[in-house]
């Protein structure tokens, strides 16, 4: 089977740095954070007090009271998003075939905000106030739903969770999905909502989340840093256009990056934790590698799924030890986590996005916030400051609850190779 | 307030129409934009209003405007 290649074509954000892939892409390169004070709800309940938050978002703007009403926080962002992403790719008014365009957006927990809201009703009133629009918004694919409605994509549509995998596999699945010839454009990425009340205390029962940085908040999500203390929960979508080469070349369409690779695998071996020395990850990196048809040593950035826990943060370390052997002390590696914090199941996407502009720019985002590395943290994690450099292959990594991993591998897409 | 307005209201805030739209005729489907969904909310939310229980059958025969304030006036609903 002589295989399709697959390319980014479009890009749309909502995010704690940035409601454009540009403004998103000049923050996490001049390492200014999005990270602040939870606002969203009450922070005083939590011992976590931060957030990344999408901020200067009018859902109302975009699509009018009544869909802002009939849709959780998590299906606004995916719908915006992905209208911007479609936008992004020109597609727009480009005579295209609805039934070869598809949707794929994953989502960690789906419509959270709207269970929460319902299930209180519930309690109070009884089941027979429960909204008729109760399962329709809460249900975790239908983002994947209601963006196809929008764009009227009537291509194979569904929805990926696996928990702070989910957009990776969403990307990974596209990607699949053109290669096969089922679709000649993808439309996916993620979407979180996850600052509600169970969520946020969920995740602080866990001792999951960041609580020593309360009071400087900019400074809470440190990646690789001997202060790290637990990631900072965030909001947003990142969905990328992905769309099969020879289709994007004849419309004449914007190429920002080419997807080389794609390797998953599964930890079997805890619920949250990691396996021991990242053994997963690194099969998931390797495999990635040699899907993509190249070697370690052509690795020149990874974009880490690096959350800043003390457990990730070190096991991915020696992942990437694992699969890339000696050239590991020669790989640039940061976590862009630094600035937007852990948008959860939008995270993937949105790092594939910053990836693939790195590749476009010749610029790697630093890992922000870190300053002084943690033991066992070895590698280049590009601190403090964006570096220029011609990167040619890059692969960005996505760890979830559940022992998943996912790598994709990027490459610079060069015009006539 | 009238019965018409408090009505009117409802469905103005269930199904985001502006209040002159709301006329006798207007049919809540095919005139105001409700679906199947919102209408069981809008049921709900009248229930909620006028503190009466709405039958599937009954709301089923609530097509438009007009029918929802006949409706209320047999259950001896005037404002």
């Amino acid at each position: 089977m002589s295989e399709k290649r697959v390319v980014i074509t479009g890009l749309g954000v909502l995010s704690p740095i940035g409601n454009t892939p540009n403004e998103a892409w000049q923050n996490a390169v001049a390492g200014k954070s999005g990270i602040g004070r939870l606002s969203v709800i009450d922070p005083e309940p939590f011992t976590s007090q931060v957030a990344g938050e999408v901020r200067n978002f009018d859902a109302e703007e975009y699509l009018g009271a009544k869909e802002v009403r009939r849709n959780d926080r998590y299906t606004q962002f995916a719908i915006v998003a992905a209208r911007k992403a479609w936008e992004d790719s020109g597609f727009t008014g480009v005579n295209m075939d609805p039934e070869r365009i598809g949707v794929i957006i994953g989502s960690g927990v789906g419509g959270l905000q709207t269970y929460e809201e319902q299930h209180t009703i519930a309690l109070e009133r009884g089941p027979r106030r429960i909204s008729s629009l109760f399962v329709p918004m809460m249900i975790s694919n239908m983002a994947a739903g209601q963006v196809a409605i929008d764009i009227n994509a009537k291509g194979p549509n569904f929805a990926t969770v696996t928990a702070c995998a989910s957009s990776t596999h969403a990307i990974a699945a596209a990607v699949d999905a053109i290669r096969l010839g089922r679709a000649d454009a993808m439309i996916a990425g993620g979407s979180e909502a996850p600052l509600t009340l169970m969520s946020v205390g969920g995740f602080c029962s866990m001792k999951a989340l960041c609580t020593t940085f309360n009071d400087q908040p900019e400074k809470a999500s440190r990646p690789f840093d001997k202060d790290r203390a637990g990631f900072v929960i965030a909001e947003g979508a990142a969905i990328l256009v992905l769309e099969e080469l020879e289709h994007a070349l004849k419309r004449g369409a914007n190429i920002i990056a080419e997807i080389t690779g794609v390797g998953m695998s599964c930890d079997a071996h805890h619920i949250t934790a990691p396996a021991p020395g990242g053994e997963g990850c690194a099969r998931s990196m390797i495999m990635a590698m040699k899907d993509a048809g190249i070697t370690p040593e052509q690795v020149n950035y990874i974009n880490a799924h690096g959350t800043s826990t003390q457990l990730n943060d070190i096991n991915e370390t020696e992942a990437i030890r694992t699969a890339l052997g000696e050239h590991a002390d020669k790989v640039m590696v940061s976590s862009t986590k630094s600035v937007h914090g852990h948008m959860l199941g939008a995270t993937g996407s949105m790092e594939i996005m910053l990836t693939a502009m790195a590749l476009k720019e010749g610029i790697v985002p630093p890992t922000a916030t870190h300053e002084e590395p943690g033991e066992g943290c070895d590698l280049d994690y590009v601190p403090g400051k964006a570096r220029k450099a011609a990167i040619e292959h890059a692969l960005s990594n996505s760890l979830g609850f559940g022992g998943h991993n996912v790598t994709i591998a990027l490459s610079r897409y060069k015009g006539d190779s | 307030m009238s019965l018409e307005n408090r009505i009117s209201e409802i469905i103005v805030s269930r199904l985001n129409v502006k209040p002159e739209e709301v006329t006798p005729t207007a049919n809540l489907k095919d005139d105001l934009g409700a679906d199947s969904l919102d209408m069981v909310d809008l049921m709900m939310d009248l229930e909620d209003e006028f503190n009466l229980k709405i039958s599937d059958e009954e709301g089923n025969n609530l097509q438009t405007v007009g029918a929802v304030v006949e409706f209320l006036n047999s259950k001896g609903i005037e404002a």
